[in-house]
């Protein structure tokens, strides 16, 4: 049963992000990166991952999906329906096999034996946040604040700044 | 229950994708696009582990879920930024297309 639920979730991971690589239109290809997203989210559920399934449908399927819109629609050129790649791409897909070619094989040769645990709880992922990693998770709101007033600063009309 | 050797070549594939869309896109909102997926591809590297393997020292077995709540944070943090940094670049060059904006290149 997780067998079948995991090849339909790759198979959707993995469509959708063929989509946002070959697309033409960009604004389907927001949409294929919603899809991959979403089946991202559904692997974390096969790996008993309640809450990251749940953050990752927020933050991504949420919060980014839509900053990437207000992207698109902000800066829509004459260009927009039929976007095109560089002149590069050939050797980018080489370049990228090989990475892969590379990446896979070290997996599978290498492999590490399973020692099933436990599954991790709410509660426990909770405490390990505010005990274990309370340092980087306070730098963590660090980096939100600093991102927040960098991108107000950057993206502000010519005519406010003075 | 799945190996853990399947998310990792699920994860392989994924950055794969995302490494051929930096690398072959022009427009700036699609090169953030690849390297959301990126950044996807590490996490489910990260809790794919987190969940089958068990913690060693002093770490617990679901650390690697705590990364990666830090690198959707990061991620998030880093759209936000992308969309301002897309926004004056469209609004100076009126284009978004990164081998456009040639100004330092020699």
């Amino acid at each position: 049963m997780a067998w079948i639920v995991f090849i339909a979730l790759a198979v959707l991971t993995i469509g959708g992000a063929l989509g946002v690589v070959v697309t033409r239109n960009v604004v389907h290809a927001a949409l294929a990166l919603l899809v991959s997203l979403i089946a991202v989210a559904g692997v974390y559920l096969v790996l008993f991952a309640e809450f990251l399934a749940l953050v990752q449908v927020l933050i991504y399927g949420g919060a980014i999906i839509i900053v990437l819109m207000f992207a698109i629609m902000l800066t829509r050129s004459a260009d927009y329906p039929r976007i095109t790649d560089n002149k590069q791409w050939p050797l980018a897909a080489l370049a990228s096999l090989a990475f892969l070619g590379v990446l896979a094989p070290s997996f599978v040769i290498d492999r590490v034996e399973n020692t099933q645990s436990q599954n991790a709880s709410f509660e426990g992922i909770g405490e390990s946040l505010f005990t274990t990693w309370a340092v980087p998770f306070e730098i963590a709101s660090l980096v939100l604040l600093v991102a927040l007033i960098g991108a107000i600063i950057i993206a502000r009309s010519d005519e406010e700044e003075g | 229950m799945v190996d853990l050797v399947w998310f990792q070549l699920l994860s392989a594939v994924l950055f794969v994708i995302g490494l051929y869309g930096v690398m072959s896109r022009r427009s700036a909102v699609l090169i953030v696009m690849s390297i959301e997926l990126m950044l996807n591809a590490v996490n489910i590297n990260l809790i794919a582990a987190a969940s089958h393997m068990e913690g060693t020292g002093k770490f617990s077995n679901f650390d690697g879920q705590l990364i990666a709540i830090f690198i959707i944070t990061v991620a998030a943090a880093e759209v936000g930024l992308a969309l301002a940094v897309i926004l004056r670049m469209y609004r100076n060059k009126s284009t978004v297309n990164v081998d456009e904006i040639n100004l330092m290149k020699w």
